[in-house]
């Protein structure tokens, strides 16, 4: 398939679509509008698909609840004040063991905030975020193209381990717009069956989903399951992109836009004969923290850039522990560092350490 | 041979429910099992309890069910239909969880005219929790938190959510009924039949709202709740027919 030059939220949303997303809803949030615009132009030329414009974000994550429950690839999309609000049902999901796939295009906060990229719900994303005790997958896209690849792998990791996964972008993930290339579309009856769903007792007992089990062994038993499938995915589903590292006396980590924006910067030092790398997760739950604790045995300084002002620096200094000197620069509010910012904090830093 | 002329509808689980003594819950299963039997529905209905009294209905209703967040039940009824219309979706919901922390949920869905059933049970507090003011109790009422009863000053009006539905043009059917006597009984179960009907001839929304006793938190006998409903909480929630307009369609 040729080339197209398109937008992000665009391309999140026929990625989906040739993901096999056959339901959808929303509610209007900038900077994300762009998503479901182009989903409900999609889904009315498709005969098994459903836009749902839902009066609330309550309501869009709990109907996605009800057609995952069907048995249906469903998401919903919104933008960090929405996706407080979708907590409530993501914590239920995880007690239910349903698939969803939940975008969220990231914007400055707290509170209302403001509508530029920011990475601020870092925290929020890969802790659970919800009540109960929880993880959802969390994927960090930093190109056109790979909007595409983690979308779409975003329904399969979803229903392979009936989960949340939060797709985890911001403003201008959302805005840029690149070339990209789709992969033909899946069919959904193509896809693997799935012998939990709701869609009447024919041939077979009746069954219930429900997240409540009152009986507190039962809910320990339960609670291992979870803690169980996390490690599972957490062996397996691990990802990340590691860049001019071989020979790297500092690495840069950063996800997302950062990551992006610290490329360029890395390119530019590299030019000025800088010995410095970028390690940059993929998955930021699962944390590739093993992959980057291995790094340390040549690399003792890392630098992690976020925006915002300090949440993967915490996972980072986790997984490295001694092994490596953390340093951390940050920008938030919205604000959009420039690679020659990032450029100038690599700089400063070699020289102080030299 | 003698003739067997009463049993336990194949849609009810034989179960012992953990309802208490004199509540309505368990005639309003019945009834509704007995519905989904007489319309040969128990293999493609899916239905959707509350948060509240009524949260193990999946233990006593022998369909497929979801358990949805407290009031999103509407919601999450409305994502399984639209993603399969075959199937026959239905909620059941105390008046807690629909016209307290559901309401934006459930006034959407109807003006949307989701194709679902609603049964909203309506028992003037929040129940399971013990007791509480919900928006239906009556002015006047004690409850554990109007200990000197509901003041309207304070604690706003008895909401009557039924006739809130009944405004949009997407609710096609809403009656209230109850389940205090034989006949009251007989009654609901028609106006259940309908509910289910309603949505299954693609006409829209249909909700039913059954005034239900609760003995317990009410701290009287069965007898004496049943009564209560009858004298005084259909006056401030007519019996009746509330909207039907599913012969214009």
């Amino acid at each position: 398939m040729a080339k197209q030059l398109m937008r992000g939220s665009h391309v999140i949303a026929e990625a989906a679509t040739r993901a096999g997303c056959r339901f959808y809803a929303g509610y209007p949030i900038t900077p994300q509008n762009e998503l479901p615009e182009y989903m409900s132009e999609r889904f009315a030329q498709m005969e098994d698909a459903t836009f749902i414009q839902a009066e609330s974000e309550l309501a869009a994550i709990n109907m996605v609840m009800g057609a995952s429950m069907a048995g249906v690839r469903a998401m919903t999309s919104s933008s960090s004040p929405g996706i407080s609000l979708k907590q409530e049902a993501i914590s239920y999901m995880a007690g239910m063991e349903l698939p969803a796939v939940v975008v969220n295009i990231m914007r400055g906060g707290p509170g209302l905030g403001n509508i530029a990229p920011s990475q601020q719900d870092y925290f929020q994303a890969t802790r659970g975020g919800g009540h109960g005790g929880y993880r959802t997958i969390v994927l960090a896209p930093y190109s056109g193209q790979e909007l595409v690849t983690l979308t779409m792998k975003a329904f399969d990791l979803a229903d392979a381990y009936r989960t949340t996964v939060i797709l985890l972008g911001d403003g201008l993930m959302g805005q840029m717009m690149e070339p990209v290339t789709f992969p033909d579309p899946i069919d959904p009856a193509t896809l693997p069956q799935k012998e939990w769903v709701l869609d009447g007792a024919r041939g077979r007992d009746s069954r219930f989903i429900v997240s409540m089990l009152l009986d507190p062994v039962q809910m320990e038993q339960f609670n291992w399951k979870l803690a169980r499938k996390y490690e599972a995915i957490c062996e397996r589903e691990t990802q990340y992109e590691s860049y001019l590292l071989d020979d790297a006396v500092l690495a840069v980590v950063a996800f997302g836009t950062a990551a992006r924006i610290a490329k360029g910067a890395v390119n530019r030092v590299r030019k000025a004969g800088l010995k410095v790398g970028l390690f940059r997760p993929v998955t930021l739950w699962p944390f590739p923290g093993k992959e980057l604790r291995a790094l340390t045995r040549t690399i003792k300084h890392l630098l992690v850039f976020e925006m915002n002002f300090g949440q993967m620096v915490e996972d980072v200094k986790i997984s490295v522990g001694e092994q490596a000197r953390v340093h951390f620069h940050g920008r938030p509010g919205g604000i959009i560092s420039t690679p020659h910012e990032i450029a100038g904090a690599i700089m400063k830093l070699i020289y102080r350490t030299e | 041979m003698p003739k067997q002329v009463f049993k336990r509808p194949e849609a009810l689980k034989d179960n012992v429910t953990h309802y208490c003594p004199g509540c309505g819950h368990g005639i309003i299963h019945r009834l509704l099992a007995e519905i989904i039997d007489e319309l040969g529905i128990r293999d493609k209905t899916v239905g959707v309890p509350p948060v509240g009294c009524a949260v193990l209905a999946y233990n006593y209703i022998d369909v497929d069910m979801g358990e949805a967040p407290h009031g999103r039940a509407v919601a999450v009824a409305t994502g399984i239909k639209r993603a399969r219309p075959d199937l026959i979706v239905f909620t059941y919901q105390g008046d807690g969880d629909i016209a307290a922390i559901g309401t934006a949920e459930t006034i959407h869905a109807a003006n949307r005219g989701e194709r679902v059933s609603v049964i909203f049970v309506n028992n003037g507090v929040f129940g399971m929790t013990g007791g509480q003011m919900a928006p239906t109790t009556l002015l006047g009422q004690t409850t554990t938190t109007t200990p000197g009863g509901r003041i309207a000053l304070r604690d706003g009006y008895p909401l009557d959510l039924s006739q809130m539905l009944a405004v949009g043009r997407g609710s096609v059917y809403i009656e209230r009924t109850a389940v205090t006597s034989p006949k009251n009984i007989i009654k609901t179960k028609k106006a259940l039949k309908k509910a289910f009907q309603v949505p299954m001839n693609d006409l829209g929304f249909a909700l039913v709202e059954v005034l239900s006793q609760c003995p317990v938190n009410w701290k009287l006998s069965p007898v004496e709740a049943c009564r209560r409903v009858e004298e005084e909480v259909v006056k401030t929630y007519p019996l009746g027919v509330i909207k039907d307009t599913t012969e214009k369609g």
